[in-house]
Parts: C-alpha cells; sequence; structure tokens
C-alpha cells in the first residue's frame, strides 16, 4: 500500500504521521501543497497543523491550494483519504466531507488525551478495531467543535457516515465527555461513500509504546 | 472599484466569541445589550469601472472562499469616494 502525505505551509504533524504510516508498511512520499502531480497512491493524508496560520478559517486556504484539485480527483476516483485535526478541517473546506468546524465551545485551545468511542468499523479507517470500543488518543485544536445543519446530522446517523464519538472511559457519550461541543459528541465522520475520513484526534500521536499509549495504531493498521 | 464585503455567522450558528464580547461589554458597565455578533469585513479595490460587474465578481469570491456557506452568510456593497 503507497500513501501520500500532503504538506502546507505551517503543517506540523506530517513527518509523525509519515512514522507511523511507515511503522506499519504503508510506503509514504511526502508531496508539497504546490506541487502539481500525485505520486500514485492508495491514501492520501492530510496532516495536522496551522495551514497557512489559520488565515481565514482554519483549512480554508489549504482548500483550494494546487495540489488539492489532485486530491479531489483521487477521491471522486473512490480512492481513500484521511485529515486528522487541520486536516479534517481542510477537508469540510474542500467539502470533500459535510459539516464544519467551528471554535470550541470554551473558546480555549485543548491539548489533552481524550477517548472516543468507535461507532462504526466497518470503514477502510476502522476495519480492524471492534465496534463500540474506547480508544485513548490525544487531542489538539482550537476550532473542533463539529457543526452541521439538523437535516445532515439526521444523515450522516442514517448513513452510518459517524464513526468516532468523544465519551467517557467507560464508553458513555455524555455531555461531560464533549471536550469542544461537537454535535452528537462527534469527533470523526466519513463521507457517503466511505473512503474520506476526517477526525479531529490524532492517531499519529498515540502509536508508539514509548509516548502515550498504542491506541492511535489501530487506525493505521486497519487502513487498506 | 472600491467593494467592501462583509461576512457574518449565519443566525442559528453559535457565536462563543460574541457572547464572550458581549459579557465583556456588559462587565464593562455597557448595559442592555440585546445581542452581539462577531463578523469579518474585506475590503477589496478591483480594475474594474462597471459597479455591476465588480459586485458580481465579489460575489463570487464570497462564494468560492470568503464565506463558507454552510455557516456563514455575505453582504457586498460598493464603496464609492
Amino acid at each position: 500500500m503507497k500513501a501520500s502525505v500532503i504538506v502546507f505551509p505551517g503543517s506540523n504533524c506530517d513527518r509523525d504521521v509519515r512514522i507511523s504510516l511507515e511503522k506499519f508498511g504503508i510506503k509514504t512520499s511526502m508531496v508539497w501543497h504546490a506541487d502539481v502531480k500525485l505520486p500514485k497512491s492508495d491514501l492520501v493524508v492530510l496532516p495536522g497543523g496551522f495551514s497557512y496560520g489559520d488565515y481565514l478559517r482554519c483549512g480554508s486556504i489549504a482548500s483550494k491550494s494546487r495540489i488539492m484539485k489532485e486530491v479531489i480527483a483521487h477521491s471522486k476516483k473512490g480512492g481513500s483519504v484521511m485529515g486528522i485535526c487541520n486536516g479534517f478541517q481542510i477537508l469540510v473546506e474542500s467539502q470533500l466531507l459535510p459539516g464544519v468546524l467551528i471554535k470550541n465551545i470554551n473558546l480555549k485551545f485543548i491539548c489533552k488525551n481524550i477517548t472516543v468511542k468507535v461507532i462504526n468499523n466497518k470503514t477502510n479507517f476502522t476495519s480492524k478495531i471492534s465496534r463500540n470500543s474506547v480508544l485513548e488518543i490525544p487531542i489538539a485544536h482550537n476550532e473542533g467543535n463539529y457543526f452541521a445543519s439538523k437535516n445532515l446530522i439526521d444523515e450522516l446517523e442514517d448513513n452510518n457516515q459517524i464513526i468516532l464519538q468523544y465519551c467517557d472511559a467507560a464508553g458513555n457519550i455524555t455531555e461531560q465527555s464533549n471536550p469542544n461541543g461537537s454535535i452528537k459528541n462527534i469527533a470523526g465522520i466519513v463521507n457517503k461513500k466511505g473512503n474520506v475520513f476526517g477526525l479531529m484526534p490524532h492517531p499519529e500521536r498515540a502509536s508508539d509504546e514509548l509516548l502515550s499509549g498504542m491506541d492511535g495504531s489501530l487506525i493505521f493498521k486497519s487502513l487498506k | 472599484m472600491k467593494l467592501q464585503v462583509i461576512v457574518t455567522l449565519k443566525k442559528d450558528v453559535l457565536d462563543p466569541q460574541g457572547s464572550a464580547i458581549k459579557s465583556s461589554l456588559s462587565n464593562m458597565g455597557f448595559k442592555n445589550i440585546e445581542s452581539l455578533r462577531q463578523g469579518k469585513t474585506f475590503e477589496i479595490i478591483l480594475k474594474e469601472k462597471d459597479e455591476k460587474a465588480a459586485l458580481s465578481k465579489a460575489k463570487d469570491m464570497c462564494e468560492k472562499l470568503l464565506a463558507n456557506l454552510t455557516i456563514e452568510d455575505y453582504s457586498v456593497r460598493a464603496i464609492k469616494e
């Protein structure tokens, strides 16, 4: 399996993601945002960071960068795309995923370990994780508050597009376990076709025994 | 042609920044603030003499980049100097 990690000015999780992908046997190339051609890839990863300094709206300027035309074409052909944190914001700004990520309800940048429940494991991103299992993965964001109209949320639920929800350590999805105000505690969703995945938690920061645990590695092991 | 674009959050979208500013103003003694919403303005100078064409170009900019129509509304006007 081959992956491409897109590097925008201001990306800062690109090398961590590469290390995680390669650790689980995925050959990875780094692709600069101004490149016009995407190397042959099964998966494109949009990494976390602060692309273009979060100017205008998080992810908005990156979503118009040259390489994104190729990424959009790749996704339309059914190729897998995973956006982590700022990558998720870029995916909603590119309209590859529905909804939008607005400022955290408490107006604070939140950087801590949280727990998420895996709601749907029938995707190319979660296939090796048992349904309803609880993963501990760090979040680090200021704009992770998922917002969408009621109709859209109903649609996400009907199509099983909600993949991860913030929960407590026992797996209960509660208001107290919602760090940022996201509707329905949403932490990660896929598009209708299931080939584009966006998530706020950072699995690459929980893929090494010496750092904050191995729960994030389950996502990298699932990739296919 | 000079244009002003105003981008605001849609009515039913939560505006935590606006609420924080509103409560700060109240604490400072500005009473009776019913509501406060934060937005953005852009001043654009276009090499375009025709007002209608300039406005339509600015609207296109709003739809494609300046506003996220999922959560934001925009308005465009020409500024006469």
